[in-house]
């Protein structure tokens, strides 16, 4: 297998809230157009970990890197650490698309007006420009003709659609989903899997935090099981899924299917 | 009772004169408070521990005392100091007018500052995290999410404040300014009709209100139109 470029990694990534240790020293690397995908029980500290890639949440210890260029870090007050420089921070959140479990759009802003917002205020995009780019990512997600209403006007999946598209238009490097279908009701599960898996196909380089087993099965090149703030178990998904070493993540490959 | 309308009709035009005076008051402190209430609430939403408590002692004072009791201060306080007095703003200290609208101002922007804050901090922080995590500046995300949004929400809440205002008012009157309040009472000192020229009054800020009313519920209308947007529905769909 020929050797891909690594696009992300993460090394040794610690987490504490007070006394509890979330991460415990997680590293992991992702390649040009890889998909990971990152399970575990809930409490594992899987979404700690993807937010803190991006300083969503900010790691106690720990390096990240993104196409070779390291996030300079340093211990905050609180113990935690903290960018050394803001406007590296934001380049490279900039470059990071990120997708809440919740969407979090923003409700008092139109559709489209939502994923210009950025493209246009952090990329500095023309108006114009950055318009054109989110008409093609709507038809991208089947949305186009919702381009004038508002989020509340639009069910939880199209709602995850559109964030997507609004990540997208940042044209981003790496995408973090961050248990993307978890709020939905299960009958619009698919339409957002179905956006996520064509993402895939493209070769995006996506870590994704899912309870969805059969779509991390079919879509990772790489599965990374977490438990107690430890990787217990990666590989592939065959490897990780049919042929399991730990017993934990046999009992939870048992339990969720 | 003999009850006089002659007398409310010979003396609306200095009722209305006085209108002006309630208005000017309420709408150019309202607006300076508003600029003043920004930063403050922005101070009070702040992480930082020492920011948060800058503003404090402000709105504390400003809250907790009558809004009278700060008129008088400034009224009658600033002429006690010489160094105000042979400042450069005595000009506009010495001014009924002025210290009614820095009472008002002061006071108003207290109020505000502490609905604005509230707002901010009803703001989902998910909606505050989508916008760290797209790498906006602080500064940008408070310009383009924060601020925008604290607007709708505050607003049902800030045309109560101001209507609160205009008819607080009307104490501008106990240092000598000419408002509907200050007009009416001298009418009333000519004319001892104080049930006809009070009635006059209390008419003139009934209406102001009502106008103040509409004139929210129409900005309230374009600002949070999110809330009410209805899909329009195709013909023959």
């Amino acid at each position: 297998m020929e050797q891909k470029k690594t696009a992300l990694e993460l090394v040794d990534i610690h987490k504490s809230y007070g006394t509890l240790e979330v991460l415990k020293g997680v590293s992991l690397s992702a390649g040009d157009g890889e998909v990971i995908s990152i399970l575990g029980s809930s409490g594992s500290g899987k979404s700690t970990l993807l937010r803190c890639i991006n300083l969503l949440e900010r790691p106690s210890k720990g390096r990240i890197i993104m196409s070779g260029e390291e996030l300079a870090l340093e211990p905050g007050k609180d113990g935690d650490l903290k960018a050394s420089n803001s406007r590296q921070l934001e380049r490279m959140r900039s470059e990071i698309g990120f997708v809440f479990q919740n969407f979090n759009l923003w409700p008092h802003k139109s559709i489209i007006d939502n994923i210009i917002e950025a493209p246009t205020q952090v990329l500095k995009l023309s108006r114009d420009e950055a318009i054109a780019r989110a008409e093609k990512l709507l038809e991208r997600v089947g949305l186009y003709d919702k381009r004038n209403v508002y989020p509340a006007n639009l069910s939880g999946g199209q709602q995850q659609r559109i964030a997507i598209a609004r990540a997208l238009a940042m044209e981003p490097r790496v995408l973090l989903f961050d248990e993307p279908t978890s709020a939905l009701d299960p009958e619009l599960v698919n339409e957002v899997l179905a956006v996520m898996r064509s993402l895939a196909e493209e070769g995006r380089t996506m870590l994704i935090v899912t309870h969805e087993m059969r779509f991390a099965r079919e879509v990772s090149n790489k599965v990374v099981f977490l438990h107690q703030g430890n990787i217990e178990e990666s590989g592939t998904p065959e490897e990780v899924f049919d042929r399991p070493t730990s017993p934990r993540v046999r009992d939870f490959m048992a339990s969720h299917h | 009772m003999n009850w006089n309308w002659s007398v409310i009709y010979e003396y609306m035009p200095r009722l209305i004169d006085g209108v002006w005076v309630t208005l000017e008051l309420v709408f150019l402190s309202g607006l300076l408070g508003l600029i003043l209430a920004v930063p403050l609430a922005l101070m009070r939403a702040s992480h930082n521990r020492w920011l948060r408590m800058l503003p404090f002692g402000y709105i504390f004072f400003f809250r907790g005392t009558p809004l009278l009791v700060q008129i008088f201060l400034i009224y009658y306080g600033a002429s006690q100091f010489d160094a105000i007095k042979e400042s450069a703003l005595w000009p506009i200290l010495k001014e009924p007018y002025w210290c009614a609208i820095i009472a008002f101002t002061l006071n108003t922007a207290a109020y505000t500052a502490e609905l604005i804050r509230g707002a901010i901090q009803a703001i989902p922080k998910g909606e505050l995290e989508a916008a760290d995590a797209f790498g906006m500046s602080r500064p940008m995300k408070i310009r383009r999410i924060v601020l925008p949004r604290a607007f709708g929400i505050v607003l049902p809440a800030y045309g109560n404040e101001l209507i609160l205002m205009l008819k607080s008012s009307s104490l501008a009157s106990t240092i000598t300014l000419l408002d509907i309040t200050g007009a009416a009472r001298t009418i009333i000192a000519r004319t001892y009709t104080p049930l006809e020229i009070f009635f006059a009054a209390g008419m003139l800020y009934l209406l102001i209100t009502a106008i103040m009313i509409g004139c929210f519920r129409l900005i309230e209308h374009r600002l949070n139109r999110y809330q009410h947007y209805k899909v329009p529905t195709e013909p023959g769909r």
